[in-house]
């Protein structure tokens, strides 16, 4: 029995194919390595040596002290991120069932309209959304801030679901209905149930949003209910005293867990939820 | 149970656009079995759905029990559909898909065990009620469907094409187990299907519609010997009715049509006065197995020799093709009979089961049905 890989000349190629793999690992994994090690090492360390060198000593000094510091803005993040992603996921849900099962005159066009929220820049909605935001007294609070991520998460939330429930037979809402079901119950009982991967993928894409959002953050809070990634901005910015690069490392590594986590945990569904909502049989 | 009537219902989907239903108009008794054939775009799944309040209608009214429900939601109406793809809720088991519609009328737990248990028993699936639809072949997510219907012991059970899906075999057997349902249960029953079969034989009254119209409402009996128009007459019966336009000619008052096979003629004498098809272009039907091969002494109806173009065996039935007056004509004959491609056969007419058409409109002539037993026993005695 001779496999392809027992060819001299087949094997000598897999091993450029690996080489190159792995040399593009290492690429990549270059910047995290770095941000890792910078985070473990102490000021003076990072001050003699190169950036690649391994540390004298590893201390947590730079993760405590990062932490000490941007703790309080997590915290804001969970509060904006948290209730901004249920809320828009649910009225996404909401709307895709309606625009897909319970059709009315004009849904289409209202549907292409808000199909419009996709493409627009955030930086189009900026002075609306505060002057807005100013007339509803909610400038500079983290509620302020959840509305808008909701309101601008729409577009997309809606446009997952909606997807998503066309290809559901729309027999089952009529048989429900003939079952003596409402609206509701038909939704509650029946669609939802049947929507975990795109409800995944939508909770993992909002989230994501959210969560690395800065322009909104900036813009939309001040002081005390700003988003990690404003206060992230403003550590890192900070041009007076000597620079604390493990500080600055670990606050990022901070920041960007979350997102990591929520991949990690839900990853397997977004690939699957987003090729049933997109390739409609 | 319960009787179904409608009256002139009328459905537009928006003013200018083609009308989808055109007056329907009919009823039928309790009990009874009605079948709603027609080809696909006919609108006799709308006019399901309407019956079901599924959609509203334009015009017209819906009664049941002789109550008006045209303006009732669905779960109103008291109503159960079996759907051709079945609409089993796909993350709920057998037991809860087919409880789900008693648990929102709020049925007492114990009540709704016990009809899940008849419902699982009359349809034999006691061994699937905690399977997932998706764990189930199509012939049982087909049952678990009509238990679901049945759960309720609704006025009324509407079936939109819940065979179709089905490979041939299991067709024919839930085709038969429908009937023996209905025939137990004595539900009135509409069933929607364009398989002209099932509506031969499911129905108890047969609606034959095409664009929205009601072509025929009748038994299948009534529908298959005496269909209204060229539609109805080619729309039920397998092989088709042959449709042969003819010529006609007047002799001593008696009108006779002309049928030329090429190598033979012959005039088959019809029963309607001369008069009434003068200048009119008719055509004639006449089922496959209404054409007989000639006894060897005469019988007295009337024959033609015509050639075997092409025969088709299908078991239980031989049909032969021969070309009457430039046109295809099948034949059904008995499987035993010897025959091959270029011999001629002496094919013989009833005259008295042959019908008329006007090749216009397509409406049937129906004209004096006595005159034509006159005429046969005229032409017997001659």
């Amino acid at each position: 029995m001779t496999s392809l890989t027992d060819k001299p000349a087949l094997n000598l190629s897999r091993i450029a194919i690996h080489a190159v793999l792995l040399l593009a690992v290492l690429l990549y994994l270059v910047p995290l390595v770095v941000m890792l090690l910078t985070s473990f090492k102490t000021p003076e360390d990072i001050g003699s040596g190169n950036l690649l060198s391994w540390p004298t000593a590893f201390t947590a000094i730079g993760w405590s002290k990062a932490w000490a510091t941007v703790s309080g803005y997590f915290v804001n993040s969970i509060l904006i991120t948290v209730p901004a992603v249920l809320i828009s996921t649910a009225i996404g849900a909401l709307n895709g069932y309606v625009l897909s099962m319970w059709r009315f005159r004009g849904s289409q066009l209202f549907f292409g309209l808000l199909l419009f929220g996709c493409f627009l820049p955030f930086q189009t909605v900026l002075l609306p959304a505060s002057f807005t935001l100013g007339k509803l007294g909610l400038a500079s609070t983290t509620s302020g801030l959840v509305l808008v991520h909701v309101v601008y998460g729409l577009a997309f939330t809606t446009l997952f679901f909606r997807n998503y429930y066309v290809s559901i037979p729309e027999a089952l809402v009529k048989a429900a209905r003939l079952d003596g079901a409402g609206f509701f119950t038909i939704f509650g009982r029946i669609i939802l149930p049947m929507s975990t991967p795109i409800i995944m993928v939508c909770l993992i894409w909002q989230f994501t949003q959210i969560w690395n959002d800065f322009l909104f953050g900036v813009v939309f809070s001040s002081g005390d209910s700003q988003p990690i990634t404003v206060a992230l901005n403003n550590l890192v910015n900070t041009s007076t005293g000597a620079k604390e690069y493990n500080v600055d490392m670990a606050a990022a590594m901070i920041a960007g867990l979350p997102t990591l986590l929520v991949y990690v945990v839900a990853g397997k569904y977004f690939v699957r939820g987003l090729t049933a909502g997109a390739v409609k049989g | 149970m319960a009787t179904l009537e409608l009256r002139n219902v009328h459905k537009t989907y928006g003013a200018g656009l083609p009308d989808t239903l055109k007056d329907i108009q009919l009823a039928i008794k309790d009990g009874e079995f009605l079948i709603l054939v027609g080809p696909s775009g006919c609108g006799k799944s709308t006019l399901m759905n309407c019956i079901a309040g599924l959609e509203s209608i334009s015009g017209g009214a819906i009664l049941i029990d002789d109550e008006d429900v045209s303006g009732m939601s669905p779960k109103d109406r008291d109503i159960a559909m079996v759907f051709q793809s079945y609409a089993l809720y796909p993350t709920m088991n057998v037991r809860d898909n087919i409880a789900f519609g008693l648990k929102i009328r709020k049925m007492p737990q114990a009540a709704i065990d016990e009809e899940v248990a008849r419902v699982a028993k009359l349809l034999q699936i006691e061994h699937l009620l905690e399977r997932k639809p998706g764990q189930l072949s199509g012939g049982q997510q087909q049952r678990v469907a009509m238990g679901r219907a049945l759960a309720r012991r609704p006025k009324i059970y509407l079936f939109d094409e819940p065979l179709s899906n089905l490979d041939a075999k299991l067709r024919v057997e839930m085709r038969t187990e429908i009937k023996l349902m209905h025939q137990r249960l004595k539900t009135t029953t509409v069933y929607v299907t364009h398989d002209q079969i099932e509506a031969m034989t499911l129905g108890d009254k047969v609606a034959v519609m095409k664009d929205g119209i009601i072509q025929q409402f009748g038994t299948p009996q009534q529908i298959y010997n005496d269909p209204a128009n060229l539609f109805v007459a080619s729309f039920i019966g397998s092989p088709p009715m042959n449709f042969i336009p003819v010529r006609l000619t007047k002799q001593d008052g008696r009108v006779l049509a002309l049928l030329d096979s090429g190598q033979a003629r012959c005039e088959l004498p019809l029963g309607v006065a001369a008069d009434e098809l003068e200048g009119r272009e008719i055509i004639l039907g006449v089922r496959p197995e209404q054409i007989t091969l000639g006894a060897e002494q005469g019988n007295g109806l009337p024959g033609i020799r015509a050639e075997v173009q092409v025969t088709e065996p299908t078991g239980p039935d031989l049909l032969v093709f021969v070309t009457l007056n430039q046109t295809k004509v099948c034949c059904r004959l008995a499987p035993d009979v010897a025959c091959r491609v270029g011999d001629s056969l002496n094919l013989q007419f009833d005259p008295a089961r042959v019908l008329l058409f006007d090749a216009g409109s397509g409406e049937r002539l129906d004209l004096a049905a006595t005159a034509v037993k006159d005429n046969v026993t005229r032409f017997k005695g001659r």
